[in-house]
């Protein structure tokens, strides 16, 4: 694929997460449940950092043209870290030489998270990784959110033997422990990020399905949606116009929270050798790697603690978000 | 004692003949022998144009049942409902569709009866899409605005949202939106029980202005002996799932014959 192909698709599915947005935004209850989220510290914090590890997954994504001929492009992350020189072995962060007890040899450069066995700026690879599980989580949701709303939907509002179908399609998949059917997909599938994907997709939806089955129950029995089926609408009209915005504030809370979900599984994944492909930038592959690390000594931290660090605070973030926004669509509830 | 219609009798709206919903209530063992709910049991009665049959009964009688099977909002275990000697109790919904649009219904919850993301412009208009798909965007607006007035709202108040009105404009808008398609039946169920009041007072009024001006029949069901006295030119006493007395209101309310009707009117509490 080409760069110029890949920053499109990059600025284009950006496009259309604004855009999304932006028609959301123009709703009563977007609105008002945005004044009450405008209020909450802890929701807005969360937000900035979320807003954070996107920009640093976009750095890691749009492509500038090659320096020279030949060479491939850099990303604009490498481009701010052009000027961070490799190092021959590990560095402690802030380190002035290399971390070896015989033979410390003085660094290049500062690196403030270390380097790695071969010398590399962990903090580059820290925020490289980040894309990597945005990635991953994005890709997902784009596969089990339309499928879970409208298996939930179409079982909640039709009942008998749609229902009946998708309980026992569910049921079955729940009744698989996770892990097993994720590493069974993955093996089917091989490895690669989109392979991923499509195997954490598979086994997402049964949460958010339930989830919307019953609140699908719930609003099926209200009387505007009696009235539309009095007047004689039929189910699509039904079900676009009067179920799906009224059960649209569950999905957004749940896709938040499942991302956060989604990038632990990403790193899961990773950690255990069935996810991304070794060379892919990757926190579960970081993880991995540090494990040989750990029983060095002296020890070597700095790059467990990079990865663990870099996935607990997107992960923090997103459920406190997740929080921030059921309070702000809800606030009978908490 | 059901009301059975004699061959003199002028020709019928709504004619209700040995009406029966059952409800599976749990299943024997092995899914033998069914058991079933039995929340209308062969109820018969007759809709006359632009007269109103008041339906009275306790929680749990089977009023609201009856209501909703006529417009098949309930399913119909047994008898049979003639629309101007037509049966449409077992109609499809597609074959049912155009009888919608001659029988509507106001609900009891003015709160729970219109969609809280839209707007009193679509909730009203939304009559129109089905009956009458022919009209531009414009002609909807501006029949929405006349229904608006009809019912005593203001024009602008279109592009509200429910939650923006009270409780009374509320069930005046659930009013519009039946009247959109210019039914000749209003199922009216328990219209005004969760209202104030003084609120009552005014949404009966409305209803039975244009109960004259259009020529409306209504089947007014409700608890509250006082409104369906009030409105009604015959009344209906249910009590579990069958009729149990039925005539107009003077005799029913100066001569209760059946027990449980004479019950019902002794529950009224008097100031006397």
């Amino acid at each position: 694929m080409t760069p110029w192909l890949e920053n499109l698709i990059v600025i284009g599915g950006l496009a259309i997460l604004i855009a999304t947005l932006w028609i959301w935004a123009h709703s009563d209850r977007w609105q008002r449940a945005w004044q009450r989220f405008r209020r909450d510290r802890l929701g807005i914090a969360s937000l900035g950092i979320i807003a954070f590890y996107l920009l640093v997954g976009l750095m890691a994504s749009l492509r500038l043209p090659a320096p020279a001929h030949g060479q491939a492009c850099p990303t604009i992350l490498d481009r701010l870290f052009s000027g961070v020189p490799k190092e021959k072995s590990y560095s402690a962060p802030f380190a002035d030489t290399t971390y070896s007890v015989n033979r410390p040899e003085p660094l290049k450069g500062r690196h403030p998270l270390g380097t790695d066995v071969l010398g590399k700026d962990v903090l580059l690879q820290t925020a490289k990784a980040c894309r990597t599980a945005l990635i991953i989580a994005g890709l997902t949701s784009l596969i089990y959110i339309p499928l879970g709303t409208l298996l939930g939907i179409v079982a909640g509002y039709f009942r008998r033997w749609v229902d009946d179908i998708i309980q026992y399609v569910y049921i079955t998949l729940a009744s698989i422990p996770n892990i097993l059917l994720l590493v069974a997909i993955l093996m089917v599938l091989g490895k690669g990020l989109s392979q991923m994907a499509i195997a954490l997709g598979i086994t997402s939806w049964v949460g958010l399905c339930r989830l919307i089955r019953g609140e699908s129950m719930r609003q099926a029995t209200r009387p505007y949606v009696e009235a539309a089926r009095a007047l004689g609408h039929g189910p699509w009209v039904i079900i676009t116009r009067h179920i799906l915005p009224n059960v649209m504030h569950l999905v957004i809370i749940n896709l938040v929270l499942g991302f956060s979900g989604l990038v632990l599984s990403e790193s899961i994944l990773s950690y255990i050798g069935v996810g991304a492909p070794v060379g892919t930038p990757s926190w579960g592959l970081m993880i991995d790697s540090a494990r040989m690390e750990l029983s060095r000594e002296p020890v070597v931290w700095w790059y467990l603690v990079s990865a663990t660090g870099a996935l607990f605070f997107l992960v923090l973030s997103l459920n406190l978000l997740g929080d921030a926004l059921r309070r702000a669509f809800d606030p009978k509830s908490s | 004692m059901p009301e059975t219609p004699s061959p003199s009798s002028p020709p019928s709206l709504l004619e209700v003949r040995d009406l029966k919903v059952h409800y599976p209530a749990g299943s024997g063992f092995l899914g033998h022998s069914p058991r079933f709910f039995k929340a209308v049991d062969g109820v018969s009665f007759v809709i006359h144009s632009g007269k109103t049959i008041g339906l009275v009964g306790e929680s749990g009688s089977g009023k609201t049942t009856v209501g909703r099977a006529i417009i098949h909002l309930a399913p119909i275990s047994g008898g049979a409902i003639l629309w101007e000697g037509r049966n449409i109790g077992q109609l499809p919904e597609n074959s049912f569709r155009p009888f919608r649009k001659h029988i509507q219904m106001i609900f009891q919850d003015p709160y729970g009866s219109l969609n809280p993301r839209l707007t009193i412009e679509t909730i009203v208009g939304e009559a129109f899409e089905v009956h009458f798909p022919q009209y531009s965007k414009a002609e909807r607006r501006d029949r929405v605005v006349d229904l608006m007035r009809q019912v005593g709202l203001k024009p602008d108040h279109i592009r509200r949202y429910p939650h923006e009105f009270s409780g009374g404009q509320r069930q005046r808008i659930g009013i519009a939106r039946a009247l959109a398609v210019s039914p000749r039946l209003i199922i009216c169920d328990e219209p005004v029980s969760a209202l104030d009041v003084s609120v009552q007072a005014q949404i009966i009024n409305l209803l039975q202005d244009l109960q004259e001006q259009y020529h409306l029949s209504y089947l007014f069901i409700g608890h509250d002996l006082g409104v369906i006295e009030h409105v009604s030119d015959r009344v209906l006493v249910m009590n579990q799932g069958k009729i149990v007395e039925s005539g107009d209101c003077e005799s029913i309310y100066r001569s209760p014959q059946h027990p449980y009707t004479r019950k019902l009117l002794d529950a009224v509490p008097s100031l006397a």
